[in-house]
């Protein structure tokens, strides 16, 4: 431990900054009484760490064996930090309302924000790590953090959801380490002992000299382990149970930043199997692994009766076709994947922000009670029609780019694998497309469902995330900066 | 630590093997209890045999961190767990008997069946490693999937929960038998607290019935999603 210490950040690096704000200020939400100000320091907090992320890309820190940041995770690690502060902005919006509805003490808000940067801590910790011990740690912790904000309102089913949650997911960790050592064992007698054969950046130079046979039994158990924390069919059952019963901001970043960070887990696993090139492929686990899972969320998507529980299905359903596509591999997959990650992570929390203001305006997460937002509440209502709308794929925004993207690339390579992909994405689009006629159009319920749309503070606050990230992903669809494109195509090419 | 390292004697190599054996051979004995004590007994039996794992690999590779995870495991795994669980049991008053979703001759077999499993998985594939890395993976690996199979047999919250630090067993066994891994005191702390907090949310949340719910055919049946 000692001597790990002295690998820790300087002053002027701002990997110091992006991990330090969200554990210090994790320490002083614990103590902060008054909860009106903790949500303010919470964004405050995380606007800092995305500040401080922006940062990298004028000044790239040198790797060192604890953390480091190449072309792959700084993009992961800026989006984390954008989704970090947007999601505390509408939390603190979301957090107000439910005080107002005396349905959380003040002890458990203080206990909440105190999570939320513990959360943003360990997200980014698993990103920036580069030694696949400290990177599972990372994610054990963030296993730990959101079971705790699951299991924030203490309901019979919040309950029962958590631990589901805990114990599929502690079993996944489990074995995901047992994976870890393997590659360790693996490495081993190539990078000697000690934390160099740990290290993603010493692993993946000599990565060809490891023994193969080990890193494949290695990935069986990374693929089984980091799968089941993406969510992965068949080991994607805690998930809908967590999203729905747990807060909605945190609905919003387990799906827009959790399921990320497991997947990127994975992938830097296939990047050194990849380097290795002796090995079973592990495209067709992936492959297998994604198109199961967009079958059965797409099929799940039509009997859903609660709101939540639709759309965390329609994140198996996207983290299925992501998995697909860096199955396929080669540049032009990858280079879908990485935007197809990107673009359902914005949307997907914008989701989880409208439903958040639905379901409090609603007093109820069931579909069949909620009926003409677009009526009742304009902004809110096509706000929510745009982002229901991107996220089953329609033209001209972001996700129908990239699922174009995927399906095209695959139909080039496999023309027999672009058929269940496409019929896939079909039945999970009629799915959405139905549900969301239910709930948008038609006559409201009766009986005062208008508050909330008055131009209060909070109803703003609460508006502008979804918003935001909504035009993010509409100008992504449209014109993608060449900057960008160039930059996903370095790191596909990196992904192999 | 590189170059100090002690050659390694035959001794050395049985002893380690031995004690690999008897954590295994506990990871078979929870499968066939039919008493909630009785799984506590054997789950601490164990945990014992574990610490004294860790000690001897930290003795062998002259690994003085390695002292910590056999210290951890003995005070932590093999004491003050089984005894919070003991007093959980009575203080919550859950049901005493073991409660199986599969015969125990069944689970004995597939229990048999998932170590030679592991054997012919481990053996091939670490032939370059030396013998004492090679036949620890072996059977950390078994005691891995006895874990597994504990967790999935079995339908109390508190059986879930051993089978679950029985799984852990099986890892750090692993861990500590690799030569030369680092972090392994950290990944150790880390899951004691995450057994802590599962202590902690049985006691709180009074979790004392079944958990069914890890069975997949459940799944459509959860009480959320009933219309």
């Amino acid at each position: 431990m000692i001597g790990h210490l002295s690998q820790l950040p300087g002053a002027d690096n701002p990997l110091l900054w992006i991990l330090g704000v969200p554990l210090g200020s994790a320490g002083f939400l614990a103590v902060l009484r008054d909860w009106r100000v903790a949500a303010w320091v919470n964004v405050l907090a995380s606007g800092v760490t995305f500040a401080s992320s922006l940062v990298l890309f004028e000044h790239r820190p040198e790797a060192n064996k604890l953390l480091f940041i190449d072309d792959f995770n700084i993009y992961l690690v800026v989006l984390t930090a954008f989704i970090g502060l947007t999601t505390a902005v509408f939390s603190a919006a979301y957090i107000a309302r439910e005080s107002d509805a005396h349905r959380l003490s003040d002890l458990h808000l203080r206990f909440y924000h105190s999570m939320y940067q513990a959360f943003l801590f360990t997200m980014l910790l698993a990103l920036t790590a580069n030694n696949t011990g400290v990177m599972w740690v990372a994610v054990e912790a963030a296993t730990l953090t959101t079971v705790l904000m699951v299991s924030l309102y203490r309901t019979r089913e919040a309950i029962e959801a958590a631990w589901k949650y805990f114990i599929l997911c502690s079993v996944g960790i489990g074995l995901a380490l047992f994976g870890t050592t393997l590659v360790y064992l693996a490495a081993q007698p190539v990078m000697g002992d000690g934390a160099d054969a740990m290290a993603w950046t010493l692993m993946i130079k000599r990565a060809g000299e490891f023994q193969p046979d080990l890193l494949n039994l290695a990935f069986v158990f990374v693929l089984v382990g980091y799968g089941t924390k993406v969510g992965l069919a068949p080991l994607h059952s805690w998930l809908p149970d967590a999203h729905a019963e747990g807060p909605t901001p945190i609905s919003a970043v387990l799906s827009g930043l959790l399921l990320n960070v497991a997947l990127y887990a994975l992938l830097r696993f296939k990047m050194v199997i990849a380097a290795n090139g002796h090995t079973l492929t592990p495209g067709p686990l992936l492959i297998m692994m994604g198109l199961s899972s967009l079958f059965l969320s797409a099929f799940m998507l039509y009997r859903r009766g609660d709101i939540k529980r639709l759309f965390a299905y329609s994140s198996i359903e996207h983290m299925g076709v992501i998995t697909f596509a860096f199955g396929m591999g080669g540049p032009l997959a990858n280079f879908a994947g990485l935007l197809h990650m990107t673009m359902h992570s914005l949307t997907k929390s914008a989701i989880f922000f409208a439903v958040g203001i639905i379901s409090q305006n609603a007093g109820t997460k069931r579909i069949a009670d909620i009926r003409g937002l677009t009526a009742s509440h304009p902004v809110l209502g096509w706000g929510f029609v745009l982002a229901v709308l991107a996220i089953a794929g329609l033209p001209p925004l972001g996700v129908f780019m990239s699922e174009f993207l995927v399906v095209s690339s695959t139909f080039a390579r496999a023309p027999l694998l672009a058929v269940p992909l496409a019929l896939g994405l079909l039945l999970a689009f009629g799915a959405l497309v139905s549900r969301l006629q239910m709930m948008a159009f038609g006559t409201p319920p009766l009986g005062g469902q208008s508050h909330g749309e008055a131009g209060t503070v909070s109803s703003i606050l609460a508006l502008t995330p979804l918003w935001v990230h909504m035009s993010l992903v509409l100008v992504a669809g449209l014109y993608l900066p060449a900057e960008l494109v160039s930059w996903f195509q370095t790191v596909a090419r990196l992904l192999g | 630590m590189a170059g100090s390292a002690p050659v390694m004697t035959q001794m050395s190599y049985d002893m380690a093997h031995l004690i690999g054996a008897t954590v295994l051979m506990a990871g078979f004995q929870l499968l066939y209890q039919r008493r909630l004590f009785a799984v506590l007994n054997t789950f601490a039996f164990q945990a014992l045999a574990l610490a004294a794992a860790a000690a001897w690999q930290a003795h062998i590779q002259n690994a003085p961190h390695l002292y910590v995870t056999a210290a951890i495991a003995l005070v932590f795994k093999a004491m003050i767990v089984p005894f919070a669980l003991h007093w959980l049991v009575e203080r919550l008053g859950i049901h005493r008997t073991v409660e199986t979703a599969m015969s125990i001759g069944w689970t004995m077999i597939a229990g048999v069946a998932l170590v030679a499993l592991s054997i012919l998985l481990v053996l091939p594939v670490t032939a370059n490693a030396s013998a004492l890395t090679r036949e620890s993976l072996a059977m950390a690996m078994s005691v891995v999937l006895l874990g597994l199979l504990m967790m999935i047999t079995r339908r109390n919250a508190v059986t879930q929960v051993v089978g679950f630090m029985a799984l852990e067993n099986g890892l750090i066994l692993a861990a500590v038998s690799a030569k030369g891994m680092p972090l392994v005191v950290e990944i150790s702390i880390a899951f004691s607290v995450l057994v802590a907090m599962t202590l902690f949310g049985i006691f709180f949340f009074r979790i004392r019935e079944r958990f069914e719910t890890l069975d997949l055919g459940d799944l459509e049946t959860y009480r959320g999603d009933r219309q």
